[in-house]
């Protein structure tokens, strides 16, 4: 589909036009940037380096009402989740996240909510021209300005956006604000590309995957996982802030009558997570709970849904509080093998 | 629109009874669907779980106890252990019960056509077994002989007691019980599971084994098939593990590469001892 450009002037006037949906972007709250809802005098922020918390939620919010009912009924109200929604200047890895834990959603039995959500919803990406730190997106199967996922991508050229629709809801949503696009020319295009080019460069840390997948259930009894995961506080940040962290737990909540049944994220670095109710817990201690995340993210997945379920957002490595790295811990995986 | 799979049914219990006592006791329920068109659907087969509980409370996953062939009602043998299975146990005939699934993979029933069927249990692991002893008695021409192994720390333990001593008494299957210790008027066998399955020696003839029962007795059982000749695909077992969704999505019960929701919690041996989470 054909490029465009959009003025940064008319940012402003862009963001407004799709005011009958539900525009989630980042937002700075004062001290961090945050995806929230669009409201009428909050300022759409883009020349960020990421979010605390992955833009995830669109799909698969933090807390979600699985359906109501009332005390002593058992009649039940599910929540009618047609609401149409704009995510607004994600980065790719956070929209390629999105499409890993698709497989697992629709994994034989289709999870309602995440697909309802999915449909109704419309992801416009924005590529990365400083990438941050930790990131190693290249390393894992994504880029940059990797489209992945996206219905639109945009990326930041000075003076304009250029905005590419690569779908066709990404295709409506343009259609929708035409009026304030220029059709891009070659130039342009090639802007773009040298500055994802460059982005691609920019980026330091890289893990090397190859023999991973096969090769991680085989150190089972390594030393290098009580090594590892031998400062862990099980915080549980890792997987909380991971866009590709999918598990959730499943609680009833009453107040008087009125009772929902929600979903919530959860970690698997929670010795509750999985704790029987017997007391027994086939993952006791960190150490088996670290190398669970690892195989999880690097093996398990991979058998199961052909992907690694790491987009290499660096998010784990830069907010654990214990400064515990991915990065480092899959070489100690690779130096292993 | 797809059907929400996260919505329980509505069953009515129609009869409760205790199988055990004391802080930890064992009640089972007899369930009814309430929709005539969710009974007509519903169809398990032995080894699969379902999800109940009480809205309000939750949910826990539990083994289908009865086998299809017994009629258009579920069974369910729940120990008293924590917020949802308290609730679940103060239901009583007439109240009501929410109820998905059937959930999990099941005991290959048809591939052990001509077979002779031996289950080994131990305490609440007689549970998942119990459907299979009922769906072999029920199809009785199919399989070449059933044989039962189950036992418990005292007599007061033991499940489904009254069924097995009627059980025993028959002549189309071979029933041994047996408790850890002595007790008066105990008219079976005394001592642990594991050893009397190697004084009873089983032959591995065209024989199919399943156990399922604490994880300590599991794995003795497991060295004694082995001892008395069994080849691991003649051996099978069903694990269990924290769940909450039941349909392989909240990723909580998982024993390495494996769901228990979905891709178990029927193993064969074979697969299982490569797995050695599924040990933990």
């Amino acid at each position: 589909m054909s490029a465009m450009l959009l003025n940064k002037e008319k940012w402003p006037e862009f963001v407004g036009k799709l005011t009958g949906k539900n525009v989630w972007a980042p937002q700075s709250d004062g001290t961090e940037m945050r995806f929230a809802p669009v409201g009428e005098n909050e300022k759409v922020v883009l020349d960020y380096n990421n979010t605390r918390v992955p833009p995830k939620g669109a799909l698969f919010p933090q807390t979600e009402t699985m359906f109501k009912f009332e005390i002593g009924s058992d009649k039940v109200e599910e929540p009618p989740l047609d609401q149409e929604v704009v995510v607004l200047g994600l980065r790719p890895c956070d929209a390629r996240a999105m499409t890993i834990v698709d497989k697992l959603f629709k994994w034989d039995i289709d999870d309602p909510y995440f697909v309802k959500r999915q449909e109704k919803t419309t992801l416009v990406g924005l590529a990365c021209n400083e990438p941050g730190l930790n990131c190693f997106c290249t390393s894992v199967g994504g880029g940059p300005a990797a489209t992945e996922g996206l219905d639109v991508i945009m990326a930041d050229l000075g003076e304009n956006y250029f905005v590419e629709a690569l779908t066709d809801k990404g295709k409506a949503l343009l259609d929708e604000t035409r009026d304030l696009l220029e059709d891009a020319d070659d130039d342009a295009q090639k802007q773009k590309e040298k500055l994802s080019g460059e982005a691609e460069d920019k980026i330091k840390r890289s893990v090397e995957t190859e023999g991973v997948p096969e090769g991680l259930p085989g150190l089972w009894d390594d030393p290098l996982w009580p090594r590892v995961s031998a400062s862990c506080l099980g915080c549980g940040t890792c997987t909380y802030l991971c866009p590709t962290c999918h598990c959730f737990d499943i609680q009833d909540e009453t107040e008087g009558i009125d009772a929902r049944r929600c979903r919530m994220w959860d970690s698997c670095m929670f010795s509750e997570y999985t704790l029987h109710t017997s007391g027994h817990n086939p993952r006791p201690t960190r150490k088996e709970r670290t190398r669970n995340r690892i195989n999880h993210k690097y093996s398990y997945y991979v058998d199961k849904f052909d992907v690694i379920a790491c987009v290499g957002c660096g998010r784990c490595t830069n907010l654990c509080p214990v400064n515990i790295d991915i990065i480092e811990i899959l070489r100690q995986v690779k130096e292993a093998l | 629109m797809c059907k929400n799979p996260y919505i329980p049914h509505t069953a009515t219990v129609e009869d409760t009874w205790f199988e055990t006592g004391g802080e930890r006791c064992i009640k089972t329920f007899k369930v009814v669907f309430d929709d005539e068109k969710v009974r007509d659907q519903w169809s398990h087969l032995p080894g699969q779980c379902a999800m109940i509980g009480v809205l309000g409370v939750g949910e826990s996953m539990i083994s289908i106890s009865c086998s299809p062939t017994e009629g258009q009602f579920l069974r369910f043998s729940v120990m008293r252990m924590g917020k949802v299975t308290q609730a679940l146990h103060e239901l009583e005939p007439g109240d009501k019960m929410m109820v998905r699934g059937p959930y999990g993979n099941n005991f290959p029933v048809d591939e052990w056509q001509g077979k002779k069927i031996l289950t080994i249990g131990g305490g609440i692991g007689q549970a998942p077994l119990r459907p299979i002893v009922e769906y072999v008695r029920a199809n009785q021409d199919q399989y070449e002989g059933l044989t039962m192994i189950y036992g418990a720390r005292t007599s007061n333990d033991l499940c489904f007691k009254g069924e097995f001593e009627e059980m025993s008494k028959c002549d189309d299957l071979s029933c041994h019980l047996t408790i850890d210790v002595e007790e008066e008027d105990w008219q079976h066998n005394v001592g642990f599971v594991p050893q009397m399955l190697l004084d009873l020696d089983p032959s591995p003839e065209n024989t199919i084994a399943i156990t399922c029962g604490p994880p300590i007795m599991i794995r003795f059982v497991l060295e004694n098939l082995k001892k008395l000749g069994f080849e691991d695909e003649q051996i099978y077992t069903t694990l269990e593990n924290r769940m909450k969704c039941g349909i392989g999505k909240c990723g909580r019960c998982n024993a390495e590469n494996m769901y228990v929701c979905k891709d178990g919690p029927v193993f064969n041996y074979s697969v299982l001892k490569e797995i050695p989470e599924a040990f933990a």
